[in-house]
């Protein structure tokens, strides 16, 4: 008898863990899909994978926050791609993940969707989606004063607001300091964001 | 007997046994259990989609279409589960999938979702201006910084295709239409008098400021079942709900003082405001010399407020009036006698009020009810004087020159109620109907004779657009109208369609019928003139990008029983309703904001061939206002590092027609005289310069605007007035060669952003 159970215990176990490990393993294999993907479909095709790992879970944040950061590095870097869709594509995959846990990373994330809806025609839209972007990083500090990927935005921003607006790369050049001094002190738990650091070391060079 | 030992290993073999068995169940299952799915999506017209999210519920499996729409995936799921099928713009799937370890092919597709960001809208005859307004073609801001406007919405609007170039009256004069066929309306009610009263032969602006307004749609033609009475194009303001803050604001300049406050309540949910501005040229002209004699310059007073709510349930409610007094006097030579002087003297009163309410009912229903009031009252008189400013008088025998001694009082009253509703059928489609009621009082003195006229119009109007797919919509209205004074009544029907041709692009056409009453001054003489009526043909094409704009418009318009003079003798005449016009024409616009950097410039050109036989003409004819053909070429260039802005505004337009009409023996108008003025030309300049951008938080807002009008000097000639012999004639010019003006506008506001990322380095 005893063997028997003590193999029924073992599977059982062993079930439990291939749960956790089936998350674990699903968001490693696409988290190097995300590292690996160039195009917009590429950059799609990982995120509808995520957001799938996050309906399942239905516990975890980070699929869903993936998945927009996903889309958002498609916005980035594809000139063709509608804003203003993808933007509320990434907005309704942060409020699924603000629905298990609000944090500062969810909140740079929606600073970035809404950036990305401004630049679409900044001299009207700075004042919504403008205001929107740096309200969100001011929820976001309010969370975790310590988030270097906020500081790093708040960087890009100011960098990239005309000198005689009041920006320009004297003004970003504090920020990016304590952006870079905040990266280096990061512990980030594992699977959790910690992307940021040489872009914000890349820009601080450029404000010396 | 079994040994213990024998019994032991039995057993062992037995769990061994158990155990692989059980194993290679679990091995089985594994194996069994892995189902390919394999299929393609396609939409309603059978073109694949890509980048569609294909997924098990609540399991990690699943996959993305490809560019062929393509998918494929395999799933250890069993049993019987559910697909759900999900993209943006489309409506999401869900059906049950039976998962046995065999592969299936699944094939899917996927229908539309109404979606108004992409749906095509109905642009036929019409351009929309305003900042959230899709499809706009000029934002407020444009409408203030178009050089030779200078924040005159009606001569921002004559940039655009279909307005013809009118210098010497105000109005819009639109496709071969008097300035009376274009109407005005603020929310919905007419606005009686949107001009300020003027001296013959010399413009004035509008009385609305366009910091007012958040939209404005041009319609030249074709416009909605919900409005009538205007027989070429309606003008339509869409007031701005609640300001962003609470500010003060003053306006300093040679020409005009004026000071004011906006004030929002803390909960946001409110606003009042009062302004005052007060313009008196004599300093102007003590500079800048005009070429008529004013004995008393132009003063304007004028004030303003207005009270907004927002009601529980998500409504709005608005309250606007306005109050103006205005004066001035001018002698201009007589034409008939030299040496002797025309001395023409003018004061009006004018007070607009307008109350709208916009609210969302149950079930989907919206309604707008809107009450406007209005009273004008204009005391003008004219006087014949010699050298020293004395008064001449004549005999009844020389009646071209006693009719140039009179004095008249016009008191034009307007109230207005209306009411519309309207419900969304499921997508993007809506009913719309209502109604208005107008009542018009309008007593006129003209020496001793008084007259009054009292008109009760009513109006109704159904209206419905039918989205049939995101690409087709259209629009159908009927609209009825009633006039108590003339005793009659009409039935117009409005049709327009839009198809959307590809991506950015669509084609779109409009008919519709227009009725409009005589002019107040005709039937007082003759109050049973009909209704004169105008059929509209409209079809367009355009190509829209955020940065871009190309659009060219084709239109047939065919008028009838207009309304016209038939001479009793030399000083009376009747009217009756036997005139007729035709007017077509091609126009196109293009307005490109990228490809020059910070550079935005847009081009009109309107063709017009109109002929028309109203009032006193013999026949016929190609109008005086119209002109063949129009260009007008817009640029604005903002230079950042100097926080200013250049605009500058060309425009064209081929010479108009003149003419001298008289009566001849048999009682008959003939053409005495005709000819064409030469061609027009104008390039206007203005420029602004905006110190307190990109500051944050600034505590004065300074905004320091100069402009030039006429640039090149020209000596446009609008047309001719004749003697009454038709012997002598003078040209009708501009008061003054160029207008120059520079003003500051200052804006105290309470900000109140914060800023935490300075706080927390």
């Amino acid at each position: 008898m005893k063997p028997i159970l003590f193999t029924f215990l073992l599977l059982l176990a062993y079930s439990s863990q291939a749960q956790s490990d089936r998350y674990t393993e699903a968001m490693k294999k696409n988290l190097a899909a995300f590292g690996a993907a160039k195009t917009t479909a590429d950059f799609q095709a990982v995120a509808n994978t995520f957001e799938r790992i996050g309906d399942a879970e239905k516990t975890q944040w980070l699929p869903y926050y993936y998945a927009g950061l996903s889309l958002s590095t498609a916005g980035w870097s594809d000139p063709n791609l509608d804003k203003d869709a993808n933007s509320t594509r990434i907005n309704a995959l942060c409020d699924k993940a603000e629905t298990i846990e609000k944090n500062a990373e969810i909140y740079a994330l929606r600073n970035m969707s809404a950036t990305q809806q401004m630049m679409v025609d900044p001299q009207t839209r700075w004042q919504t989606y403008g205001q929107q972007a740096s309200a969100f990083l001011q929820s976001g500090l309010k969370l975790d004063p310590d988030n270097p990927r906020l500081y790093y935005l708040q960087g890009e921003s100011v960098m990239n607001t005309p000198e005689a607006f009041g920006g320009g790369k004297a003004k970003a050049k504090p920020i990016f300091e304590k952006a870079v001094e905040l990266f280096k002190k990061e512990q980030p738990k594992p699977m959790y964001p910690h992307w940021g650091q040489e872009r914000a070391e890349e820009e601080l060079a450029k404000c010396q | 007997m079994l040994s213990f030992s024998g019994i032991q290993k039995i057993t062992n073999q037995y769990i061994t046994r158990i155990l692989l068995f059980i194993g290679c169940l679990f091995f089985i299952q594994a194996a069994l259990s892995q189902t390919v799915i394999t299929g393609k999506i396609k939409d309603g017209r059978g073109h694949p989609v890509p980048g569609v999210s294909i997924t098990i519920k609540n399991s990690f499996d699943g996959a993305t279409s490809d560019s062929s729409g393509n998918y494929q995936f395999s799933t250890s799921d069993t049993g019987s589960r559910q697909i759900t099928v999900s993209s943006i713009g489309y409506r999401p799937l869900e059906q049950p999938i039976l998962l046995e370890g065999k592969s299936i092919r699944l094939d899917l597709q996927l229908r539309e979702e109404p979606n108004e960001m992409k749906a095509v809208t109905i642009t036929a005859g019409s351009f929309s201006a305003g900042d959230s307004k899709r499809g706009a073609v000029l934002s407020s801001l444009d409408v203030a910084t178009t050089a030779g406007s200078n924040a005159d919405i009606t001569a921002a609007l004559k940039t655009l295709p279909g307005a013809q170039q009118v210098g010497e009256q105000e109005g819009l004069f639109v496709r071969g239409g008097t300035s009376q066929e274009t109407k005005q309306f603020i929310d919905g009610s007419l606005v009686n008098n949107p001009y300020y009263t003027s001296v013959p032969d010399i413009s004035t602006r509008g009385r609305f400021s366009p910091f007012l307004f958040k939209g404005t749609v041009f319609s030249t033609g074709g416009y909605s079942a919900l409005y009538g009475q205007a027989l070429s194009s309606v003008v339509l303001l869409e007031s701005i709900d609640l300001p962003e803050k609470s500010e003060v604001d003053a306006s300093i300049s040679p020409i005009v003082v004026g000071v004011g406050t906006q004030q929002l309540a803390a909960n946001k949910k409110s606003s009042w405001g009062i302004s005052y501005n007060y313009v008196n040229v004599g300093l102007y002209f003590g500079l800048v010399k005009q070429q008529p004699d004013y004995f008393r310059l132009p003063q304007f007073h004028s004030g303003d407020a207005n009270f907004r709510f927002k009601t529980k349930s998500g409504g709005m409610v608005k309250y606007y009036t306005t109050f103006n007094y205005n004066q001035m006097g001018l002698r201009r030579p007589d034409l008939d006698s030299p040496g002797l002087k025309n001395a023409f003297d003018l004061g009006n009163h004018n007070w607009y009020n307008n109350l709208s309410w916009r609210e969302y009912l149950k079930n989907g229903w919206k309604m707008n009810l809107s009450a406007s009031y209005s009273t004008n009252l204009d005391d003008i008189s004219q006087q014949v004087q010699g050298a020293n400013n004395e008064a001449h008088f004549y005999s009844d025998s020389i009646f071209w020159m006693k009719n140039k001694n009179f004095t008249l009082k016009n008191r034009q009253d307007l109230a207005q109620t209306r009411a519309v509703f309207e419900k969304k059928l499921g997508g993007l489609s809506a009913l719309r109907f209502g109604g208005e009621y107008w009542y018009n009082y309008n007593p006129f003195t003209y020496q001793d004779t008084a007259r009054t006229l009292r008109d009760n119009m009513f109006a109704g109007f159904v209206e419905t657009d039918i989205y049939l797919t995101n690409e087709l919509a259209a629009k159908i209205g009927l609209r009825y109208e009633y006039s108590s004074l003339i005793r009659k009544s009409d039935l117009a029907p409005r049709i327009s369609l839009a198809y959307k041709t590809g991506k950015d692009a669509q084609i779109s056409a409009a008919y519709g019928i227009f009725y409009q009453k005589a002019e107040n001054q005709q039937l007082f003489y003759t109050p049973d003139l009909g209704f004169t009526r105008a059929t509209h043909y409209i079809l367009n094409y355009q190509k829209m990008t955020k940065d871009q704009m190309f659009r060219v418009e084709a239109y047939y318009k065919k008028y009838r029983d207009l309304i016209k003079t038939e001479p009793v003798n030399y000083y009376y005449f009747n009217y009756n309703n036997s005139g007729s016009a035709e007017a077509k024409g091609i126009e196109f616009f293009w307005r490109d904001k990228k490809t020059f950097e910070n550079f935005d410039y847009w081009i009109s050109y309107s063709y017009l061939d109109t002929k028309r036989d109203y009032l006193n003409y013999p026949g016929e004819i190609t109008p005086n206002f119209a002109s063949k053909n129009t260009v007008s070429i817009v640029m604005k260039r903002f230079f950042t590092d100097w926080k200013t802005g250049f605009n500058l505004t060309y425009t064209y337009a081929s010479g108009r027609p003149y003419y001298n009409f008289m009566i001849n023996s048999s009682g008959k108008y003939y053409t005495a005289d005709q000819g064409h003025t030469k061609d027009y030309h104008s390039l206007n300049f203005s420029m602004e310069y905006v110190p307190s951008i990109g500051k944050t938080n600034p505590k004065t807002f300074v905004v320091l605007f100069a402009s030039m009008s006429n640039v090149l000097g020209y000596h446009p000639v609008y047309g001719y007035n004749y003697s009454f012999s038709g012997q002598n004639r003078q040209a009708i010019e501009p008061p003054a060669n160029r207008f120059y003006f520079v003003g500051c506008f200052l804006s105290w506001g309470v900000d109140r952003t914060q800023d935490a990322i300075n706080n927390n380095l």
